[in-house]
């Protein structure tokens, strides 16, 4: 059941402000979520001052900054720093994107940094992405097969059919389109969300999968597939461009089609 | 697992709503409103049965300046679930899924539900 307002525990608190150094000439204000699991406390916003002439272009070289210079209590995930990796997901001025991704200019004003929506924070902007990846693993990734593959050679398959997963292969599991969508806010207990329904597309169409069938059945549900109600959150959220929503369509379609 | 004393991370207080996000919980809400309407539809019907007193007791309440505007938001509420609805179902044809695409047509939905109210009200008044 949708509950729309924040447990208490969860409820955001003011936090501190770190004003920048004197002599600092291009001053941008980053109101960055904080939550501490030692201190026993409500998660708070802290406000940072970064002198941009001396910080590089993207969010995350911000947050790097204020983590190396200001604040190193500071934490979040990241590692490729170039949008391959899908560490740094979170939520920047009220869009799931990767903050290596993100460039500071294009925030108006305060850069607002949030974890990935309705998640279980385990500390600041680093969320528990357990069950995503349980779903992820639920819609079996990787190629089930029934025939023999030929002696000689392996599975081979035609430039026109490798262009079909060429884009859901894509994804990077970042959670930004599952962690945007409503459906999946509500009710992530038993909807797979847009990610791992990206995933299953991809293995449906692989023309060397022959499992078709069974990943049909296991989607079939009132929940596991059904609770996308179109919103499109996933899609106008995707760093990478892709189109979780039209896989998702596409896989009623199949369904649709199998049952008459 | 979750453990119980992490704290959830914000959602509907901080998310940006894109304008099909927007689309998407109005269509909900209007379809409410449009189950509600039919009750008001009904009632009329039975009151035009059960006589001129009881009916004009009836439209005495729906010609108020108060009956114009739920009456106004009833006509637009039909009619925007009628426009989304046809998105929908040209999306279920796995068309128009393109972020552009989709932009697009929730803004021609509700402009086109704004001029059919609009032209119903003209040809009612």
């Amino acid at each position: 059941m949708a509950q729309f307002r924040l447990p208490r525990n969860s409820r955001i608190q003011k936090g501190k402000h770190f004003a920048s150094a004197s002599g600092a000439s291009r001053v941008r204000q980053f109101a960055v979520y904080r939550y501490d699991p030692d201190s026993g406390e409500n998660p708070r916003v802290d406000t940072y001052d970064v002198d941009l002439d001396s910080c590089g272009p993207m969010v995350l070289d911000a947050l790097i900054k204020i983590k190396n210079d200001i604040d190193p209590t500071l934490t979040f995930r990241r590692s490729c720093r170039e949008g391959i990796c899908g560490s740094c997901a979170m939520n920047i001025d009220g869009g799931n994107t990767l903050a290596c991704t993100r460039a500071i200019e294009d925030s108006g004003g305060t850069v607002k940094i949030y974890p990935l929506p309705h998640m279980a924070v385990v500390k600041d902007l680093v969320p528990d992405l357990t069950n995503f990846y349980a779903q992820y693993a639920s819609i079996k990734p990787w190629l089930q097969t029934r025939t023999p593959p030929p002696p000689d050679r392996e599975r081979l398959q035609s430039k026109e059919d490798q262009e079909l997963i060429d884009e859901p292969s894509a994804c990077i599991l970042c959670a930004c389109c599952s962690t945007s969508c409503p459906s999946y806010w509500w009710n992530s207990d038993r909807y797979l969300g847009p990610a791992a329904l990206l995933a299953a597309y991809r293995w449906l169409v692989d023309s060397r999968d022959e499992a078709t069938g069974e990943r049909l059945d296991d989607l079939e549900d009132p929940f596991r597939l059904y609770r996308c109600h179109t919103i499109m959150n996933c899609t106008q959220s995707c760093p990478k461009g892709l189109n979780p929503a039209k896989a998702i369509a596409e896989t009623k379609k199949m369904l649709a089609s199998r049952n008459h | 697992m979750r453990q119980p004393d992490r704290p959830l991370s914000p959602h509907l207080s901080i998310y940006r709503w894109p304008v099909t996000m927007l689309l998407s919980i109005l269509h909900r809400a209007t379809g409410i409103a449009n189950a509600v309407g039919l009750i008001v539809l009904a009632a009329w019907l039975m009151q035009a049965a059960a006589g001129e007193a009881a009916y004009e007791s009836l439209t005495g309440i729906l010609a108020s300046p108060l009956g114009y505007v739920v009456l106004a938001g009833f006509s637009f509420s039909f009619f925007y679930h009628l426009c989304n609805g046809i998105r929908h179902l040209v999306w279920d044809t796995g068309r128009g899924f393109e972020k552009r695409q989709a932009n697009m047509s929730a803004w021609i939905v509700i402009a086109v539900s704004l001029a059919l109210t609009g032209l119903f009200w003209g040809l009612a008044l």
